[in-house]
């Protein structure tokens, strides 16, 4: 990820050259953008920001099931709406299985589909 | 080929205790009849996230059937048809308990590992290793 601010090596060159080309079409007159998760558009940072860790791999839990409300309701927003992976520091198997017991809950009127839960 | 069912279900809270159990009882006879194990566990009354049926509150029912899916799908049509109930939902949940017995079978045998005194000196590479090298010299 790093190549992309690097000049193009030998090898690498080759691979790096026509991604380099599509990117300032995206990014605009920002440039390339550094390849650090988050960040990115808050003053320029380059580093990771601190390390979020994933809470259910630390604490162990097993099973994410659709009827433990207030596990759930700690990953969803005053909105009713799932909070995306990058600001709970989820971890991607996890997070799957969460968005999928959240929408079950939804289903069975445990979590609502838009406004406060209770 | 029995598979394993969690059937959440809401009644309308005005409903009284007697018929309720008369409805749970006629839900798991008709699956015990058919050839399956069921429990069920009443939840009670809760407040409901969203307006169902205009109402807000309902009583909770779970019902873990373990039978064959044309049970549940017998079950599922009673559901549907009969009045008291608002609301439904059916999770299989064979894949989920075998991952979790995976896991806990995986954890235990590494607890295993490291509480046995007499460790074996293939021991992988569980942080306890080291400090049980001078115990089994001892012993």
């Amino acid at each position: 990820m790093a190549e992309e601010t690097k000049a193009p090596t030998a090898t690498a060159g080759g691979e790096s050259r026509p991604e380099r080309s599509d990117r300032p079409d995206r990014s605009g007159p920002r440039g390339p953008r550094p390849g650090g998760p988050g960040g990115a558009r808050e003053g320029g940072r380059k580093f990771f920001r601190r390390k979020k860790v994933c809470k259910f791999c630390v604490e162990k839990i097993e099973s994410v099931n659709y009827k433990d409300v207030r596990l759930l309701a700690q990953f969803v927003a005053e909105s009713g709406k799932i909070t995306p992976r990058r600001l709970t520091g989820v971890c991607t198997p996890h997070q799957r299985r969460l968005s999928r017991a959240i929408k079950q809950a939804r289903n069975i009127a445990l979590l609502p589909f838009a406004g406060r839960a209770q | 080929m029995n598979r394993k069912y969690e059937l959440m279900f809401i009644v309308r809270p005005d409903m009284v205790d007697e018929e309720l159990n008369k409805l749970i009882s006629t839900l798991e006879s008709s699956v015990t009849s058919a050839g399956g194990s069921v429990k069920s566990e009443i939840w009670g009354k809760r407040r409901l996230a969203y307006k169902v049926a205009k109402f807000n509150d309902g009583i909770f029912v779970l019902l873990m059937i373990e039978a064959a899916g044309a049970v549940v799908h017998e079950v599922e049509r009673r559901l549907r048809v009969s009045e008291p109930v608002i609301k439904f939902l059916t999770v299989r949940t064979d894949e989920e308990l075998k991952r979790q017995e995976k896991i806990k079978k995986i954890r235990d045998s590494k607890k295993k590992v490291s509480a046995q005194p007499a460790a074996a000196p293939v021991t992988p590479a569980t942080p306890e290793a080291p400090a049980e090298a001078p115990a089994p010299a001892q012993v």
